[in-house]
């Protein structure tokens, strides 16, 4: 902590009566530090597990279409684990069960229209309506394309499906689909396991990356070395080397 | 939705000052004006945020939540801009993450920034004289808006030091007193001081950068950090830590009191006086005007359980985002609107923004560590910056810093730091993600903005906030200039990497295409309500208090003329505390203009 004895007595504030409250405004409007208060705000711990009491958002068939998915954009192989086992569908479902679900940040307000690239995305849908719009899409263009079930098509057709969706070849809603399973599957897979993906801290091992680490002053005088730190968790817990994953 | 500001106000008592925004700017003003005696009220829409309460080790190391997700920055939801590039087009809301990082708490962006600490040269204070002088304007674009400051380095020296040395800025005298110092930057304004705290380290890419640029004849120098390097006790009497390097710097908070912020370095001992008062998450919906259009009254705002409040006061100082400086402005009806049509008008000209290229480098056997990182931690080399080389002939003035910087080695951001023409999916993506984690590094020109006629701000005639308040549209694509600067600049980078042994190279270049807020290289937007000798071409006197309203005065980026190759927050708070000084010993006996139209 900074030191205040400098300044004498606390002049003005204390716990959450502060300052000219009782004047005029309401209670909640008026904030501020106490200088002997350290207790979490309400709100500074992670949201990691919203309301998961009742039905996921996506369905088992929607779930098990992105789970497909997920494991040809990160598949199991030498390096480590597929997205899957790594936790990432069930991260998406908590995330699509939270603000970010609900696209609670982003600005909604109409009237909307198409505009030039440069003027992004100006969809009215959230992430929550993306998914079940995009997968429905989806299923349907795979069993047109192939008259196969997604899920039934080997690897490597798979992988073309997927490469035609990215391109889009089939159309933006398929292509808006895979860009947000792409970036889904990205953050499932290198979040904090708190989150429910990252299992074992998978993904951080696969590129070397240490996690929740917050001192590096002995290490930065040995430029270039191989520190073999091996990866920590919000949740406190280390990796241990050969944990399933794949190579530590 | 029914708008709170349709409600009759509850009228709070009045005070000496009030301040709307409280970040950097905001802050350094009150703690000036609080010492001098004053009663400051100070209004912010976010809520109050510490360190220990709110972003302390056990919960600051989250990718997901702070960079991904932006957890400390305001919500597009609550306001954003509307964007075009040009006056024909219809401007639309931009309605996801993007380059505006709006502060959303106490402090402000001061809080999530990275924390480069830079002082502008004396050029970029003078550029539209020095350039007449030594060039002329042929060849240029005849569309810039080139205009001086007003003030000079010299006279805004003192500021510079005395931020500093609040902030606790790590770094290296280059010029001290007009003597060059070995180790620092050569091309830097003469200092009365050196820093407070010594430079950060160099990582390996770092020292790779130096070496590779050192032998090329360049000057590297490690850039200015307010991500400081050891104990600190600032000249408010408030204690800051070392940097610990952690690699949870821009976009988060500072865990450690070792990122300057107003947090870390002011509001210890603002928040002490009796004579301030912080109104948080309440929002500021305009500046309230008195018959004769001259004066303000104080401010009208809504509190956070959507009562509307007026507060008045004999002083308004606007000290919120530079976006949201020109829309109070505009809002509230403080001068004249700027017309690109015509020329005429200030409220809104000189919108800029940050000029960027550079070049992603992709190593064979390094081994990089790139999570050893701080937001400001990096070298530069300053000769192709600003006014630093000879531009004869070349058809365009400015430049850029061309910096490296050691920032973070978080893995969902660099989940797209592979090689051009690798997969973005599957085990060939893992397998190059893997090598280029290690491997993988850039060099980042920051360049020059320079105003330019098509380029401005205003109010949006068709989107609105929360509160029913038209939007800021702001009309913006990169100039024929600065094109031309970053082109340049670009290839400089390429020729230092290929130089520093990169096995695969690859130029990029913000300003090649059109501008989108979706490129996020830069959050540096300037401009709008500039300062300036002359109430035909700035919305602001030299002491940052408008030339129509003389009680309001506008604090933030939004003062800059034009942007220099630097980021923007230790001229921002040397501006600010010039324009406090100004206050407290020439406007407090007067109440008029402080210099004569």
């Amino acid at each position: 902590m900074q030191n205040f004895t400098k300044f004498g007595r606390r002049e003005m504030l204390a716990g959450g009566t502060l300052g000219l409250a009782a004047t005029a405004a309401s209670a909640a409007l008026i904030n501020g530090e106490s200088a002997s208060t350290t207790q979490l705000s309400s709100d500074a711990l992670p949201d990691t597990t919203p309301d998961l009491t009742g039905a996921p958002y996506l369905s088992h068939a929607e779930a098990g279409l992105v789970g497909a998915v997920f494991d040809r954009l990160i598949p199991q192989d030498d390096l480590s684990i597929g997205a899957v086992e790594a936790g990432c569908v069930d991260f998406l479902q908590r995330q699509l069960a939270g603000d970010w679900g609900h696209a609670a940040t982003r600005y909604r307000a109409g009237p909307f229209r198409p505009g030039t690239p440069e003027q992004g995305d100006q969809s009215p849908l959230t992430p929550r309506e993306r998914y079940r719009t995009g997968l429905k899409a989806m299923a349907l263009a795979v069993s047109k394309a192939t008259a196969k079930a997604f899920g039934d098509l080997s690897a490597d057709e798979q992988d073309d499906f997927l490469r035609a969706m990215e391109a889009g070849h089939h159309g933006d809603t398929l292509k808006s689909v895979f860009a947000l399973m792409l970036q889904n599957v990205r953050e499932g897979y290198f979040a904090d396991p708190l989150y429910g993906g990252n299992k074992d801290m998978a993904g951080w091992a696969l590129v070397g990356f240490p996690g929740a680490r917050y001192d590096y002053r002995q290490e930065i005088d040995r430029p270039g070395a191989d520190l073999g730190l091996a990866p920590v968790s919000l949740m406190g817990r280390t990796r241990v080397p050969g944990q399933a994953g794949g190579a530590a | 939705m029914a708008s709170a500001l349709t409600q009759t106000p509850r009228t709070r008592g009045k005070v000496d000052a009030v301040i709307v925004g409280l970040g950097w700017s905001g802050s350094l003003m009150a703690e000036e004006l609080t010492r001098a005696g004053l009663n400051v009220v100070a209004i912010e829409r976010g809520k109050w945020r510490d360190t220990a309460t709110d972003f302390p080790p056990a919960v600051d190391m989250d990718e997901l939540r702070w960079a991904t997700r932006r957890g400390m920055m305001q919500p597009q939801a609550v306001e954003t801009v509307t964007f075009r590039n040009t006056p024909e087009q219809t401007a639309l809301p931009v309605r996801e993450w993007n380059c505006f990082q709006f502060g959303w708490n106490v402090g402000g962006a001061g809080t999530h920034w990275a924390g480069m600490t830079w002082r502008f040269t004396p050029w970029d204070f003078e550029v539209a004289s020095r350039v007449k002088r030594r060039y002329g304007m042929d060849g240029l674009d005849p569309g810039l808006l080139l205009q001086d400051w007003g003030i000079g380095y010299d006279e805004l020296e003192p500021f510079y030091d005395r931020f500093e040395k609040i902030a606790g800025t790590s770094g290296k005298a280059g010029n001290l007193k007009g003597q060059t110092v070995p180790g620092g930057n050569p091309f830097e304004g003469p200092r009365q001081s050196d820093y407070p705290t010594p430079p950060l380290k160099d990582t390996r890419w770092m020292g790779l950068f130096r070496q590779t640029t050192e032998a090329m004849g360049y000057t590297p120098f490690t850039i200015p950090a307010g991500n400081i390097s050891t104990e600190w006790t600032n000249p408010l009497g408030v204690r800051m830590g070392p940097c610990t390097y952690c690699g949870y710097c821009e976009m988060f908070g500072c865990g450690n009191w070792s990122k300057s912020s107003p947090q870390a370095c002011i509001l210890p001992a603002l928040t002490r006086r009796s004579k301030f008062e912080i109104l948080s998450e309440a929002e500021v919906a305009r500046v309230n005007l008195a018959d004769d259009g001259k004066t303000a009254t104080g401010v009208t705002f809504v509190d956070a359980n959507g009562q509307l409040w007026e507060q008045p006061a004999d002083i308004v100082v606007i000290s919120a985002y530079q976006i949201d400086n020109i829309r109070l402005m505009l809002l509230s009806g403080i001068g004249k609107v700027y017309d690109p049509a015509t020329g005429k008008g200030t409220i809104g000209r000189n919108y800029a923004y940050q000029t960027i290229s550079g070049a992603n480098l992709f190593f064979e056997n390094e081994r990089f560590n790139p999570f050893i990182g701080g937001g400001a931690l990096g070298l530069q080399i300053d000769e192709w910056n600003g006014d630093n080389f000879d531009h004869s002939g070349l058809g365009f003035i400015g430049g850029a810093g061309i910096l490296v910087n050691s920032t973070n080695g978080r893995p969902i951001g660099l989940s797209d730091q592979v090689p051009e023409g690798t997969p973005a999916w599957g085990s060939e993506w893992k397998r190059a993600l893997k090598h280029s984690y290690q491997n993988g590094t850039a060099i980042f020109n920051q360049g020059t903005s320079f105003a330019h006629r098509k380029v401005f701000a205003d109010l949006d005639p068709t989107y609105k906030d929360r509160h029913g308040q038209p939007l800021l549209r702001v009309t913006f694509d990169y100039n024929e200039n600065d094109r031309r600067m970053a082109k340049f600049t670009m290839d400089k980078a390429v020729e230092i990497g290929r130089k520093a042994g990169a096995k695969t190279i690859q130029a990029f270049n913000s300003a090649e295409g059109h501008n989108t807020p979706y490129d996020q290289r830069s959050t540096h937007t300037t401009g709008g309500v500039v300062i300036g000798a002359d109430r035909e071409t700035s919305a602001l006197n030299r002491y940052s208090q408008s030339w129509d309203c003389h009680n309001v005065f506008v604090l933030g980026a939004s003062s800059f003329p034009n942007n220099a190759g630097y980021n923007p927050t230790a001229t921002v708070g040397a501006l600010a505390l010039h324009s406090a000084r100004a206050i407290i010993e020439r406007y407090l006996d007067k109440r008029e203009g402080l210099v004569a139209a």
